[in-house]
């Protein structure tokens, strides 16, 4: 009959009129500044620094100033200056980190190619400013952020960081006690494959660990650490 | 506005009389009813203001919970800091309103400009004159009330025409005419709705209109006109047209803010632009008035036992259910094509008034009708109200089958 469509749709707003005040999954609404939606776990937008110690953030900072990520950095918006004492002796820490968050397009690039797991995506999004130029650089001491607030704001990914990192110490004190007490072959061979078994820790949990990352260390290795996995 | 002196009201009833005649007494004789019409005037206008700044914030927090939103709710009180649902947001969007630069275009009529606004307000705040706000509340008793209610809003047709020439901007003047078609072409069925009542009633005053709808039918249920065959067929041709009188969606075509400009509007910025909303409001609460008080038993009970309650809040629980119902139809329909909007007018709304007419005639002949006769009264009222309906509804949509899309 003519006319039915119209009380039709005159029902659906009603509903939605009455739903709105009784049905949670109609009224949606999240009202921002006071509420606020738990992000998703994988949510990223500018990368920050990890330090192990809130106690001290600058002594415990992971960077190693190795410079990979300024390198890889698709719009070049990380300038990294390491730390030196007088005498010039690197001290294999970033006197300078600096991101121009303007710059970056947070494509997570650099949190890839970081051997030390030492650069990781934040979650902050508030970061609007009055100041386009200094208020959007971010300096080593805003970067910095605690491996808790990793924790936080990334759990799954943190704990994986977390356990791989504890697993490389313990390879490395293997590795150490291996040539520290018994009678050690090749005493220059072993601290070689140490130090090139470090850049490869995020997969090492997983069966198949070193040997196909480091072929050319991998002979003189296997006395050093003959359990590859826990 | 004087209370019968036979069987006294009881005390709210009579309250807001009293309270006039006690401000007042202390005048001489011969300045009292000026000094009554001036705060009538001023009573009227102070509840209507409210009323369209409370409306604006209900209108927003309506359709926003039909969206599934909360709508308004940050402006806090002033120096209170509260956030009462967002209760000031009504003052907010006054200030503002008012602290916006006038633009006045180079080439505009002035004094039109400026005069079109207020002509518009003016002619929304006369029609309130002739409601029946309550038993005893009627600020002007008129024998031709429904008249020149009618002639007052149709007034603020010109004051939307002046609205468009005085800007001197072609889009402004082509809107107004527009508007002019509109608001035209829907004053036929709202005035052929209303003979139908005038018809039964026998009275064009407003108070009589009312005080013959007050009797009940088997001592319980109302003798509205909305509960006859002709009077709910009138209503809802009335409702209809009130919509398109009063630019409210789904016939906002006047100021079809996301397709013309803002039609008549263009050109007015500032408290002016304020002025033209206040009078859409005002038509708005002045036609929903006239509708309860012509269809919906003004200010009776719907019930004899509930008597006890004032009439004016009977009446004011009706006004603001219809009120709701036009933000309702806001928040559900679509706007209308300018072709389709006067079809329906012309085509469907007409036809079926003049139909209702007769309908109301047969009604009023009718009336002495008694036993088996009263149901034959009642058989044939509902089938000249149903059968032409159907019959034109079903010729005004032949051949308009439900459309298929085909999505490439």
């Amino acid at each position: 009959m003519l006319g039915s469509g119209l009380l039709q749709g005159l029902a659906v707003t009603a509903k939605n009129l009455a739903g709105s005040f009784h049905d949670p999954t109609r009224y949606v609404t999240t009202e921002y500044p006071e509420q606020r939606t738990k992000l998703p776990e994988n949510y990223r937008n500018f990368p920050f620094l990890v330090h192990d110690d809130p106690a001290d953030p600058a002594g415990t900072l992971r960077c190693v100033a190795c410079q990979i990520c300024e390198k890889e950095c698709p719009p070049q918006c990380i300038y990294i200056v390491m730390e030196r004492d007088e005498k010039g002796k690197a001290l294999k820490r970033p006197k300078v980190f600096d991101i121009d968050v303007s710059v970056c397009m947070s494509c997570q690039i650099c949190v890839e190619v970081c051997p030390f797991d030492a650069i990781k995506m934040d979650q902050e999004y508030e970061i609007a400013t009055r100041d386009r130029f200094g208020g959007l650089l971010l300096h080593r001491e805003d970067l910095s952020k605690s491996n808790e607030y990793y924790h936080q704001i990334h759990p799954t990914e943190a704990a994986g960081v977390d356990a791989a990192l504890a697993e490389q110490k313990a390879k490395q004190a293997a590795a150490k006690a291996a040539k520290a007490a018994p009678a050690a072959p090749k005493p220059a061979a072993a601290t070689r494959s140490t130090t090139a078994a470090t850049p490869a820790p995020s997969p090492a949990a997983v069966t198949s660990p070193a040997p196909a990352a480091t072929p050319p260390a991998a002979a003189p290795v296997p006395p050093a650490n003959p359990p590859p996995t826990a | 506005m004087s209370a019968p002196a036979a069987n006294p009201l009881p005390l709210l009833e009579r309250l807001p009389v009293a309270l006039r005649d006690a401000c007042t007494n202390w005048l001489p004789e011969s300045w009292r009813w000026l000094a009554n019409s001036l705060l009538s005037i001023v009573a009227v206008f102070v509840v209507f203001a409210t009323l369209f700044a409370l409306l604006t914030l209900a209108e927003r927090k309506i359709l926003g919970r039909v969206q599934n939103r909360p709508g308004p709710n940050r402006a806090p009180l002033p120096f209170l800091g509260l956030r009462t649902y967002g209760l000031a947001q009504p003052l907010a969007d006054g200030i503002k309103m008012l602290t916006k630069e006038d633009i006045v275009p180079r080439g505009a009529d002035r004094v039109l400009h400026f005069l079109a606004p207020v002509a518009l307000l003016a002619f929304s705040i006369m029609t309130f004159a002739v409601i029946p706000y309550g038993r005893t509340l009627l600020p002007v008793e008129l024998d031709a009330a429904v008249l020149y209610f009618f002639a007052a809003g149709a007034a603020t047709e010109l004051a939307i025409f002046m609205a468009g020439w005085a800007s001197r901007n072609k889009y402004s003047l082509l809107a107004a005419m527009r508007a002019l078609a509109q608001l035209i072409s829907y004053e036929l069925p709202l005035l052929l709705s209303v003979v139908a009542v005038v018809l039964e009633a026998g009275s064009l005053s407003t108070s009589v209109i009312v005080e013959k709808q007050g009797a009940w039918l088997f001592g319980i249920l109302p003798q509205w006109h909305v509960f006859t065959p002709w009077g709910f067929a009138g209503f809802l041709i009335f409702f209809v047209a009130a919509l398109a009188e009063s630019n409210r969606s789904p016939f906002d075509l006047p100021e079809a803010e996301s397709e013309l400009i803002a039609g008549h509007l263009t050109e007015y910025s500032g408290f002016k632009y304020a002025l033209f909303f206040m009078a859409e409001y005002f038509g708005m609460c002045a036609l929903s008035g006239m509708g309860v008080t012509l269809f919906l038993g003004g200010w009776q009970a719907p019930f004899p036992a509930l008597g006890f309650i004032p009439s004016y809040c009977w009446f004011a629980a009706k006004l603001l259910a219809l009120l709701f119902v036009f933000m309702w139809i806001r928040a559900t329909f679509p706007r209308l094509r300018i072709d389709q909007l006067t079809r329906l007018a012309w085509k469907f709304l007409v036809p079926l008034a003049l139909v209702n007419l007769f309908t109301a005639a047969f009604w009023v002949l009718s009336a002495g009708w008694a036993g088996p006769l009263a149901f034959a009264r009642w058989v044939v009222a509902g089938a000249l109200v149903i059968g032409p309906f159907l019959a034109l509804g079903r010729r005004l949509s032949a051949g308009l089958g439900p459309r298929s899309y085909r999505y490439a």
